[in-house]
C-alpha cells in the first residue's frame, strides 16, 4: 500500500529530522514554517543565498549561526531547539552524530515543541532520528524552472517508508505531488 | 580658572620638555602654531604664526601635531577635579572652567587660601593656572585673562569685556580704553554703534544683568558591588549574589530609561585574583529576571579558588530604552533576543547573522550579510530571474566554446547536460575592486543535467574558461 506524503510531510513537531542527498537543502527550506535558525559551520566555504531561497522562505525569517565546529554547532542547535521561540532549526552537520549527540537533540526537541532538521552527508544518519529522507532533484525536459525532486524515506520510527515525486509550487507556496517514476519521460536517467 | 597653555601642558605632563616646545595644527593649508610653553613664547614666538616661521625663528623647537579631540577630554577630567572646591563647574569656552564659590570659600581658608590652593595644586600637576576672582562672571573672565584676581575692574582694557577684537580695536580708537571709561560713557550712542551686545557684556561684567553658571551633571554610573563577610564558593550562591545587585542596577536603569547592552561582572577572590564573565546581550534589557539566567552559563565556568569575597557588575555599554506599551501580541522578540544572546554568549554574538538586501548585479553581492543583534529585519526582496539556492567558489571544470558543454565532468561526477538555459550576461562592478571578477564578464548559463542536478554554469568569454558556481533547488 501507498502512503500519502501528507502524513509524512509536514514534518512531526517536537522532532529531529534527517535529510540527505543532493537536494537536502531545498527540502529543509521547504520544509520550514515561520522563523528558522539554519546553523551552519562557519569554515564551509559554499553560502546559502537569499535571492534562491525566496521562491521557498522568507529570507527575513532566516537567522544564520556560524559556530566554528560541530561541538559548538550541536550546542547552539541543541538551545535554540529546547528554547522554543524559533519553531524550526535546521543544523548541518559534517560528521556523523553519535548516540549520546542525536538523542539529546531529539530531547532537547521535545521539551521545546519544535522541529529540527539536519542535514547530513549521505549515510551519516543517528539512531535517534525520527525520520531520513533523501532528496533527489530530477531531471524535467518540459519545464525550464522546473523543481521536480524525489523523495524518499529511507527510515521512520513510526511509520512505512514511501517515494514520493515531488514540485514546489511557487505561486501557492507549497508542494504538488506528482505522478511517479516510470510513468514519465526523462525519468530513466535519475541519479540515486 | 583659564589654563592658558592648556593644549601644551597636556602634551607636557606625559612627556616633560626642556625648552621651546609648541604644538601645531593645520589650518587653510598652513601649519599654524597652536599651543607652545613659555620657553617658546620667550624666544618670540607666538600663536597663529605660521610653523615654517617659528622653526626659522627658533630652530631647536620641538613641536608635536596638535589633538583638540584630546583637550576637550582633559577639560572634562579638569572640570570633575574642580569639583573639590564647589559643587557648581561649568566650562568657560575651551580652555577654562568657571566655578560659583559663593559659600564655598570659607571651607577653604577664605579666598587667599583658596586661590593659593588652586594654584599650588596646579603648579604640581605642570598646568599653568590663570585665576580671576569676581562678582560676576564676567569680571572673573576680565580679570583672569587681563589682570590679577584683585584687579579692579574698571581699570582693566575694554577686550576684557568678552567681546570681538575688532570692537574692541574701534573702542581704543574712540578713546574708550579701559571699562571706567566706557561705564562712564553715554549708552545711547554706543548701542547705536556697537549693537546691544557691548552693552549686554559691559552689564553682565558689572553685574547689572545675570549670567548664571551651568554646571555640568555627572555622567551617570551604572555600576553596584557588594562585599561579603565570608568568601562564597557555590554557584547557586554566586547567582543569589548577582541576582541582588541586579535589582538596584536595574532600578537604576530603569529610572533612567536606559538598557544594558553589555555587562561585565567582576568576581575577586581572597587571594586578590580577579575574574570577569562578561555578558553581551542581543537587545538592551533593564529586567533583572530575564538577565540572570543569561548569566548562568559564564558563572559556571569561573574557577572560584578559596572563595569569593566581593562581587561588582558594571554596565559597560548602554542604550536608550524607553518604556514600551506591552500589547496583546506576544512577546516573540524577546524570547529571540534572550535565544540570540544565549548563542551569542556561546559562538560570540557577531556569528549570529541575518541577511539583508543589497542592490547589486554580482550574485555574492547582491546580499549582505550583518550580525543579527545589529541589525533588524528587512522585508523587500527581490528576484528578476531565478538564482540558485547555494553559492560556493567557482570550481573550474574543462570544457571549451560559448556554448555549455554536453558532457563534463564535476566533483568526480559525470553530467550530462539535458538543457542548459541561458546566456545571463553579468559586467563586473568596475568600481568595486574584486579579484574574482577580474577575469571579465560572466555569460551565465542555469544547466539541468540529465542526473538530475540543476547547476549553475558561467563562461568568461575574454578569458575562455567554464565554471560550476551554483546549484539551483
Amino acid at each position: 500500500m501507498r502512503v500519502a506524503l501528507h502524513t509524512l510531510f509536514p514534518l512531526r513537531p517536537a522532532r529531529v529530522h534527517e535529510v540527505c542527498g543532493a537536494g537536502a537543502m531545498g527540502f529543509a527550506a521547504m520544509a520550514a514554517r515561520g522563523p528558522v535558525l539554519w546553523i551552519r559551520e562557519a569554515w564551509l566555504s559554499d553560502t546559502l543565498t537569499p535571492q534562491g531561497l525566496l521562491p521557498l522562505l522568507d529570507p527575513s525569517q532566516l537567522l544564520l549561526a556560524r559556530p566554528k565546529d560541530q561541538m559548538d554547532a550541536l550546542a547552539v542547535a541543541e538551545e535554540a531547539l529546547k528554547d522554543g521561540a524559533l519553531p524550526y532549526v535546521v543544523l548541518e552537520i559534517t560528521r556523523p552524530l553519535d548516540l549520546r549527540e542525536g538523542r539529546r537533540v531529539q530531547l532537547a526537541a521535545k521539551a521545546g515543541g519544535t522541529t529540527g532538521v539536519c542535514i547530513i552527508p549521505e549515510d551519516m544518519g543517528s539512531n535517534a532520528s525520527e525520520t531520513r529522507w533523501r532528496a533527489t532533484p530530477i531531471f524535467e525536459p518540459e519545464r525550464q524552472d522546473s523543481t521536480l525532486m524525489r523523495w524518499e524515506t529511507i527510515k521512520n520510527k513510526s511509520g512505512t517508508l514511501g517515494v514520493w515525486h515531488v514540485r514546489w509550487n511557487q505561486q501557492t507556496s507549497r508542494l504538488d505531488v506528482v505522478s511517479p517514476v516510470g510513468e514519465r519521460p526523462g525519468s530513466s536517467g535519475t541519479s540515486g | 580658572m583659564w589654563f592658558p597653555r592648556l593644549a601644551s601642558d597636556r602634551v607636557l605632563r606625559a612627556r616633560p620638555v626642556d625648552g621651546p616646545f609648541a604644538l601645531t595644527l593645520k589650518a587653510d593649508n598652513t601649519e599654524r602654531i597652536y599651543c607652545l610653553n613659555r620657553a617658546a613664547e620667550r624666544v618670540g614666538l607666538s600663536r597663529d604664526m605660521s610653523f615654517a616661521d617659528a622653526r626659522a625663528f627658533c630652530p631647536d623647537l620641538i613641536s608635536q601635531p596638535a589633538r583638540p579631540d584630546l583637550d576637550a577630554p582633559f577639560l572634562a577630567v579638569l572640570r570633575r577635579w574642580a569639583t573639590r572646591y564647589c559643587p557648581w563647574v561649568g566650562y568657560e569656552g575651551a580652555d577654562g572652567l568657571v566655578l560659583d564659590v559663593t559659600g564655598a570659600v570659607h571651607l577653604l581658608g577664605g579666598e587667599p587660601g583658596m586661590l593659593a590652593d588652586m594654584h599650588a595644586r596646579c603648579e604640581r600637576a605642570g598646568l599653568e593656572l590663570r585665576l580671576g576672582l569676581g562678582e560676576t562672571r564676567g569680571a572673573a573672565w576680565a580679570r583672569a585673562h587681563f589682570g590679577n584676581p584683585h584687579s579692579p575692574l574698571t581699570e582693566l582694557p575694554v577686550a576684557a569685556l568678552r567681546i570681538e577684537d575688532r570692537m574692541a580695536t574701534a573702542l581704543q580708537r574712540l578713546g574708550l580704553r579701559r571699562i571706567g571709561d566706557l561705564a562712564s560713557a553715554a549708552r545711547a550712542p554706543l548701542a547705536r554703534r556697537f549693537g546691544p551686545e557691548l552693552m549686554l557684556r559691559l552689564d553682565q561684567a558689572l553685574g547689572h544683568v545675570s549670567e548664571p553658571i551651568s554646571p555640568e551633571g555627572e555622567p551617570p554610573h551604572y555600576a553596584t558591588r557588594m562585599s561579603l563577610p565570608e568568601p562564597i564558593g557555590l554557584t547557586e550562591d554566586v547567582m543569589g549574589v548577582t541576582a541582588r545587585l541586579l535589582i538596584p542596577l536595574c532600578d537604576k536603569l530603569k529610572a533612567q530609561e536606559m538598557g544594558a547592552r553589555r555587562l561585565c561582572l567582576t568576581l575577586r577572590r581572597v587571594d586578590q585574583g580577579r575574574q570577569q564573565v562578561e555578558l553581551r546581550l542581543a537587545a538592551p534589557m533593564h529586567d533583572p529576571t530575564r538577565i540572570l539566567p543569561l548569566f548562568v552559563r559564564g558563572v559556571g565556568e569561573v574557577a572560584a579558588g578559596f572563595g569569593i569575597d566581593q562581587i561588582r557588575i558594571e554596565a559597560t555599554l548602554v542604550e536608550p530604552l524607553p518604556a514600551q506599551q506591552i500589547g496583546s501580541r506576544q512577546s516573540s522578540p524577546d524570547q529571540l533576543n534572550d535565544l540570540i544572546t544565549r548563542i551569542g554568549t556561546r559562538i560570540g554574538l557577531e556569528n549570529v547573522q541575518r541577511f539583508l538586501p543589497a542592490d547589486s548585479h554580482i550574485p555574492e553581492r547582491a546580499f549582505s550579510i550583518a550580525p543579527a543583534a545589529y541589525s533588524t529585519p528587512e522585508r523587500g526582496w527581490s528576484v528578476r530571474r531565478s538564482r540558485p539556492l547555494c553559492l560556493f567558489p567557482p570550481e573550474s571544470i574543462s570544457a571549451s566554446g560559448s556554448q555549455p558543454p554536453a558532457q563534463f565532468r564535476w566533483r568526480r561526477m559525470r553530467l550530462t547536460t539535458g538543457r542548459a538555459t541561458g546566456p545571463e550576461r553579468i559586467a563586473p562592478e568596475w568600481w568595486l575592486p574584486d579579484d574574482k571578477w577580474r577575469s571579465g564578464v560572466r555569460d551565465y548559463w542555469k544547466v539541468d543535467t540529465r542526473e538530475g542536478r540543476r547547476l549553475w554554469l558561467f563562461y568568461t568569454p575574454q578569458n575562455p574558461g567554464w565554471f560550476v558556481q551554483g546549484e539551483f533547488t
